[in-house]
């Protein structure tokens, strides 16, 4: 081995602890590019293959009733490829040893051949079999919650008609995903199921023979979505069409578009984190060596190295750390990924898995990796090619300090003060990377934690202020306001409010949206309206309420004039003021007092739904009435939705901070420890003469780590910034139609971010302060510097 | 009957490095007055550094006592050590030892802050001839310059003793006197106790008394009849 490589292998050893702590951080970046982008891959990947061979629809509407021939229309609409019409409905299950009621979206089967768009992957069992009405094939997810299979039943209310189903076969499909019950905010697997029928069993149930209510549409490659979109619209407008859309506002493919978004961000966000602080260390760390070493580069050029050779010898020591960083990177990198894909995998219904963890990842990850490292080098190592032999022979000039103030004002603070202030200026730079380095550390974990504070404000904003209901009965159609009283007369209901939803068309210059209005009388109390400033309010007499959202995209105020057309019932058009706007995270909502509701359709006091607040003691008798109820379409019990909501979170909840906070430990660890070990190499001379002089260590610790302790207390503020900044943009990033997420950061995640940090730089400073407990007092006094 | 400062009985000192064992002190025996200026010689090695640190706080010896004032000073710990060196001990480096980011008034705070009854740091660079030059870091001052400095700071605290390990060993002739000079000013005018480690017998001259070092051991000690002024030696 070369003396230069031996001297390499030494000084990777004598330097280990921070040649570790700078891999970590390396190895952070490495494994969250790894994990982000093969994950993403995988994940996307998986999600296309599954489409692809299932056939997933490009399009999707939903009408009342319309007739078997209107396929053939929207068959000839130019762009379209494949057209398949289905019966989709939603059904009140009755299922042996769960009290409450289940919900299931019915779907239709085609009676002879496979499905056309939206195929089964069939995991048991087979299709349902036209001969055999009640048979049904169910979705995986609900299967596998109740421990279903083949053979199994349960009983279903199907337009008023109880019925026993049959299941002869478990699925998953495209569609779904991500299945959400109505009301839900996630998937609750034992409550919700989908089912599969024949369309001959179903077109008899809901009594739609020869029509269908939903359609999906296959569209050729380069065709538009919009102009297939506005002819199905156009087509559809007189049974019922409730406005097609396409893949984006599909909710299982939104769902998981957020999530792969999500990946992407993070692909995007924490790896270049990680790799600007890793060059930033490799900086520190290889221009406090060269400074050391100086005399002895002199030597090696006086001696006759070449200056390249002995450039890249420390360009070797700096790809030494880079390689460890993407070893211990690469492999955590994959195996959390690979983990990550399995956990989607298992909470998005896929039939399989494709992991796609090209060599070009890894490819990737080295070349960034070796990139911020020799990024980081660069000044260093020019500086070593640079250095005349003769002038590295001698000592450096000396450092030149400034004073701070005029002369009389630093009486007034003592010496050891003035030490740190001075240090600090003399290497504004270092302070400012060191500050913005830190600083990344408390942001990637508040813009990681602030989902959990994001996700409690939709909580209580949903559940809390706005629909406190404890359920929510649907009925199939509009009945009379008087079912009100009836569904109150039931065992166990505390209160009962009712509500009216009807399907509209609202536009507002040339902008338009389908959206359901919702009505509510006034002066309710379970589910009540909230304005923009979290107010309840009573909604006007008259006058339309969008949702902010709804608002946003109408580009409209309170005050300006919508046109609203009616979907159901006499369609009517109709010039209307908006008169509130309201808050709401999901959908495009939009509200109106009840019976200004009623009077816009021209009808007496009807409802579609009532809002229950129940005794949770007499649930079981409540649930068996409901069951019983003919016109009962679905139940939606929200509290029970947010306990399942609570517990899957929970269960994330631990594993998200763990990760993000040993991330954030690896930044704020690795920038402190490293500060501090290259300031002690520096002033470990000053610091020994000042313990000569009479400084105890605390006294002595306090000039070194002071100065880092206001770094690290200067960082928190920017890094709340920093953090808030990407929180921001992950926030805009995830806004869709379906849902948007307020940007919300608690006080306590503000506290946990800077405690992580707090934490992780002192415990850096204990180690460091070990070191400076241990300084050699003598041989600083025999030693010039 | 005066109580020496110092009473140094049988001190030994061995350090290990590795399997090797250096004896650095063979049993040393000398008494320290109050008030005198003391010069050790010696060549490398010779063990008077070792002397100087442990009687400076910096070092513990393997055997023998040191008493300061009648207590112990061997087996105290860590932090009465420190304790020690601040209340009672100055020190003057080879190097020098100022803080690059203090002035040289600054440099003589630094001390000054931390102990009870100090001189005002101006004072004390005045006493050695640099009360022009206060508002100056150590880059811009010259090694003679710094090391008055360093003398400043060693007798701003009004230490009972102030060791000084080489004090002119990094500077020339002619500044190394001036240096001595406000060493020999600062032992008459406030009598404080000093010990001067050189390798330069000239520099013997100016002390009441010369202890030569070898191999550990007190060689022997010279008195001087009559010191010469600092400025009348050189080198």
């Amino acid at each position: 081995m070369r003396a230069l490589d031996r001297k390499l292998l030494r000084d990777l050893w004598r330097l280990k602890a921070q040649v570790i702590a700078i891999a970590l951080v390396m190895a952070a970046g490495v494994a969250t590019l790894v994990l982000a982008v093969g994950a993403y891959r995988s994940l996307h990947e998986t999600r296309e293959t599954y489409y692809e061979r299932y056939r997933f629809a490009d399009v999707f509407a939903q009408a009342t009733r319309a007739p078997e021939r209107i396929a053939g229309e929207i068959a000839e609409i130019p762009g379209v490829a494949a057209v398949e019409t289905r019966i989709v409905k939603t059904a009140i299950l009755d299922i042996e040893g769960m009290s409450a009621p289940a919900t299931s979206m019915l779907v239709s089967m085609p009676e002879i051949g496979e499905q056309l768009l939206n195929r089964l992957y069939l995991r048991q069992g087979r299709a349902p079999d036209p001969a055999h009405p009640d048979e049904v094939v169910v979705n995986e997810a609900f299967a596998r919650a109740h421990g279903f299979g083949p053979g199994d039943t349960f009983e279903a209310i199907l337009e008023g008609r109880k019925r026993r189903l049959s299941i002869v076969g478990v699925a998953l499909s495209p569609e779904f995903i991500y299945a959400l019950g109505p009301w839900d905010l996630m998937p609750d697997d034992e409550r919700f199921a989908v089912g599969w029928m024949s369309r001959k069993a179903m077109e008899a149930a809901f009594d739609l023979d020869g029509a269908f209510s939903q359609v999906s549409v296959k569209l050729l490659r380069g065709a538009s979505e919009a102009e297939v979109i506005a002819r199905i619209d156009s087509l559809l407008e007189r049974y019922g069409g409730r406005g097609a859309y396409g893949r984006k506002d599909q909710q299982s493919h939104a769902f998981l578009d957020a999530e792969l978004k999500q990946l992407q961000a993070m692909a995007r966000i924490l790896p270049p984190i990680f790799l600007f602080v890793s060059a930033f260390l490799i900086n520190m760390i290889l221009s406090r060596l060269v400074a050391l070493e100086r005399e002895q580069i002199g030597l090696m050029k006086a001696l006759g190295y070449r200056s390249m050779a002995i450039g890249s010898h420390y360009l070797k020591f700096v790809a030494a750390i880079a390689a460890i960083g993407v070893v211990i990177g690469g492999i955590a990198g994959t195996w959390l990924g690979f983990g990550l894909t399995r956990l989607y995998g298992s909470f998005y219904h896929f039939p399989f898995l494709v992991f796609l963890w090209g060599a070009d990842i890894y490819a990737t990850a080295v070349f960034v990796t070796v990139g911020a490292a020799m990024l980081g080098a660069a000044r260093a190592v020019w500086s070593v090619v640079r250095l005349p032999p003769a002038v590295a022979m001698h000592a450096p000039a000396p450092t030149r300090y400034r004073r701070l103030f005029c002369s009389g004002r630093t009486r007034m603070v003592s010496q050891t003060t003035v030490m740190i202030g001075r240090h600090l200026i003399r290497r504004p730079v270092r302070a400012a990377l060191t500050v913005f380095g830190i600083s990344l550390s408390a942001a990637v974990l508040l813009a990681s934690l602030f989902s959990f504070d994001s996700v409690e404000v939709m909580i209580d904003f949903t559940y809390f202020q706005s629909d406190r209901q404890d359920a929510t009965v649907s009925f199939i159609q509009e009945r009379p306001v008087s079912v009100v009283n009836d569904v109150r007369r039931l065992p166990g209901v505390l209160a009962a409010e009712p509500t009216r939803a009807v399907a509209v068309k609202v536009r507002h210059g040339h902008v338009e949206r389908r959206v359901a209005i919702v009505g509510k009388p006034r002066g309710t109390d379970l589910s009540r309206v909230i304005d923009v400033d979290f107010q309840p309010v009573t909604l006007p007499e008259s006058g339309f309420a969008p949702s902010e959202a709804l608002a946003e995209i109408l580009g409209v105020g309170v005050g300006d004039i919508v046109r609203i057309e009616t979907l159901e019932g006499r369609k009517r058009v109709v010039d209307m003021p908006v008169t509130a706007i309201i808050q709401g995270y999901l959908g495009l909502m939009s509200y109106m007092d009840i019976d200004a509701l009623n009077q816009l359709m021209l009808e007496g006091p009807m409802v579609t739904g009532v809002h229950l607040s129940i005794d949770e003691g007499r649930a079981d008798d409540l649930f068996a009435a409901v069951k019983d109820m003919p016109m009962v379409g679905s139940i939606a019990l929200q509290k029970m939705s947010l306990e399942t909501f609570r517990r899957t979170l929970a269960e994330n909840i631990s594993v998200m901070i763990s990760v993000y906070t040993g991330l954030a430990m690896v930044i704020a660890f690795g920038v402190v420890y490293n500060s501090a070990r290259i300031q002690l190499s520096e002033r470990g001379r000053e610091l020994a003469s000042l313990r000569v002089l009479g400084f105890t260590r605390n006294e002595v610790a306090w000039i070194l780590l002071g100065e880092l302790a206001i770094l690290m207390l200067a960082s928190l503020p920017l890094g709340w910034g920093l953090g808030y900044a990407i929180a921001w943009v992950t926030v805009a990033g995830l806004q869709s139609e379906l849902y948007r997420v307020p940007l919300v950061i608690s006080r306590q995640t503000y506290a946990m971010s800077s405690l992580v940090v707090i934490g992780a730089a002192l415990a850096s400073a204990l180690i460091v302060k070990r070191r400076i407990d241990r300084l050699d007092l003598i041989d600083v006094l025999k030693t010039r510097e | 009957m005066h109580e020496p400062v110092f009473t140094i009985e049988g001190l030994t000192k061995v350090y290990r490095t590795g399997e090797v064992e250096v004896h650095a002190l063979r049993g040393v025996d000398l008494e320290i007055d109050e008030g005198e200026f003391l010069v050790l010689l010696g060549p490398s090695g010779s063990g008077k550094s070792t002397l100087l640190n442990i009687l400076g706080g910096l070092d513990q010896a393997t055997a023998g006592r040191v008493r300061f004032r009648g207590g112990d000073l061997t087996g105290l710990d860590e932090r009465r050590l420190t304790l020690y060196r601040r209340e009672n001990v100055g020190f003057v480096f080879q190097f020098y030892n100022l803080v690059p980011s203090l002035t040289a008034r600054e440099n003589v705070s630094l001390v000054t802050e931390i102990s009870t009854d100090p001189m005002r740091p101006e004072e004390a660079l005045e006493m050695v001839g640099l009360g022009a030059r206060m508002d100056h870091f150590p880059a811009q001052l010259s090694g003679g310059e710094q090391q008055r400095v360093a003398i400043a700071r060693a007798i701003a605290k009004r230490p009972e003793v102030m060791f000084c390990d080489e004090p002119t060993g990094a500077l020339d002739s002619k500044t190394g006197v001036r240096v001595l000079e406000a060493l020999v000013s600062v032992n008459r005018d406030i009598g404080t106790t000093t010990a001067v480690i050189t390798h330069n017998v000239a520099i013997g001259d100016i002390a009441h008394r010369v202890v030569h070092f070898a191999d550990g051991r007190v060689a022997r000690v010279d008195v001087n009849e009559t010191r010469r002024p600092a400025s009348e030696i050189s080198w």
